[in-house]
């Protein structure tokens, strides 16, 4: 069935470009994907990320239920509102989906996974739940903005300027309830920014508010390149269930520090971890002219390997690429990719291209 | 939408404009930019290249997709807009002015085959 966000008006009045993603009509760009881009990296643009899904979760064991679910370890978070990324893996290390968890209290958390795989993880989820003392609540009442740039806090605070006081001293990574609002300073962009959580009926206006304060509507295609210059991965591209996270560039966020913590999918990697083959992912530079896109073959000196995103970077004016590549492969070594009927010259570099609207590359 | 009366078309999108020379120039549509997006790539085919009806013949690639250009006719390439080549988002700014390359046809009576602008029009609506 294909469903609309609260904001769906708000997106056809804006003359935003409707798609179906994940059976979810968004906006792809209000006129120009690149201008959009380019808005986000040096001022200030927002984007409506209400397809994904806010849960909920409560309930004496809570805890103990994400320290066995999620492969990262949600006992690191002790600050209130902390947040922290992880992948849901089933038992083989297969990615189910990545999420973010936020900290509330030992007993309540909330944690937001991506539009396509909601009604999925929330199955495995409740499976999963049925031996712990906790409850899982979706929460389709909210619509969620992520408004990302330099200028993003200072203009959200000019739309918003009560809710200061409580989001002024957030660091990265963190949340703070004001109201019935959720702010927290997370992003998928590689810029400073927040993402709230308001309730359903309210979109529309914080929209126009926001929209009033100098910040520029983005659509998906914009989100898409900011997340790829930023070396950030796209679930269902970079990886799914048919690949793990250590071969995804994600083992930063699988946690074994704990030996006695028993979490889905452990042994399967620790298994994985013992083998020398393992295939590493990393990004690419294209030299010569052209764009790179998902699926393509990359040539190394090793072996074979696969393009898993790919696209022009507005940032760097070249074409960038993630990519599962045979183990060995390291940044600064030269490889090809078969781009229709050439091979194309590209640089193998540690996969993240920009970050606060500057260069890494 | 913005389809000049004086040009042809193809189902692919694609313009084809007489010039007085006996030569075509071809493009795409203001619809088919549009649809693609910011466009930041186009390979182009060398002068020389022999080509048949419906042959892949170039490719323009937006921030989104690459996409396929077909040949409208028969024939051999002799020029390629190098500016445009230099300047992709020219494409974007004006999908008529900024062709992508000129034909000689094999056999110019082709073009009537060609669809006029009322029935692109019915095309691009779809």
């Amino acid at each position: 069935m294909i469903q609309r966000t609260p904001l769906y008006d708000s997106h056809l009045a804006a003359h935003g470009r409707i798609v179906n993603f994940a059976d979810w009509e968004m906006p792809i760009n209000y006129g120009s994907q690149i201008e959009e881009h380019h808005a986000v990296r040096q001022d200030a643009g927002m984007f409506d990320v209400s397809h994904m899904l806010s849960l909920d979760l409560s309930g004496g064991e809570s805890q103990a239920f994400l320290r066995h679910l999620l492969a990262n370890d949600v006992a690191k978070l002790t600050v209130p509102g902390k947040a922290l990324y992880s992948c849901l893996l089933q038992e083989d290390g297969g990615v189910i989906d990545d999420l973010i968890v936020y900290f509330f209290t030992p007993t309540h958390y909330r944690i937001v996974v991506n539009a396509g795989t909601a009604e999925k993880d929330l199955g495995w989820m409740q499976l999963q739940a049925a031996d712990y003392a906790v409850s899982l609540k979706p929460r389709r009442d909210l619509a969620m903005i992520a408004v990302q740039g330099p200028q993003a806090r200072e203009r959200f605070w000019t739309a918003f300027p009560a809710s200061r006081a409580a989001s002024a001293a957030l660091v990265p990574f963190q949340a703070a309830e004001w109201n019935d609002w959720l702010i927290a300073r997370t992003g998928y962009t590689g810029e400073d920014g927040f993402e709230i959580a308001v309730p359903a009926t309210a979109a529309a206006s914080v929209w126009e508010k926001l929209v009033a304060a100098g910040i520029r509507p983005c659509g998906l295609g914009a989100r898409d390149t900011l997340r790829l210059e930023a070396g950030m991965n796209l679930y269902g591209q970079d990886m799914d269930e048919t690949q793990n996270p250590l071969e995804s560039g994600l083992t930063w966020t699988v946690d074994f520090k704990d030996a006695s913590r028993d979490f889905i999918g452990k042994r399967a990697l620790a298994e994985l971890r013992e083998r020398s083959a393992l295939r590493v992912f990393l990004g690419l530079v294209l030299l010569d002219k052209g764009v790179l896109r998902a699926h393509q073959k990359v040539v190394t000196a090793q072996g074979a390997g696969e393009i898993t995103s790919g696209s022009f970077s507005p940032t760097l004016n070249q074409s960038i690429a993630l990519a599962r590549l045979p183990g060995g492969v390291a940044p600064g070594d030269l490889v090809e990719v078969a781009v229709r009927d050439k091979l194309l010259r590209a640089k193998v570099v540690k996969p993240s291209f920009v970050r606060h609207g500057k260069s890494l590359i | 939408m913005n389809i000049p009366a004086d040009l042809k078309y193809t189902q692919s999108h694609e313009w084809v404009k007489q010039e007085a020379d006996g030569t075509v120039t071809i493009g795409i549509t203001d619809h088919a930019q549009e649809a693609l997006g910011d466009i930041v790539f186009l390979e182009l085919p060398e002068p020389g290249l022999m080509v048949k009806v419906g042959e892949e013949c170039a490719v323009v690639e937006s921030v989104k997709a690459a996409s396929d250009i077909y040949a409208p006719l028969a024939g051999e390439v002799v020029a390629r807009n190098e500016e445009a080549i230099g300047a992709p988002e020219s494409v974007n700014q004006n999908a008529y002015a900024a062709w992508l390359f000129r034909m000689k046809p094999a056999n110019p009576a082709d073009l009537s085959l060609l669809l006029d602008a009322a029935a692109y029009e019915k095309v691009a609506a779809e």
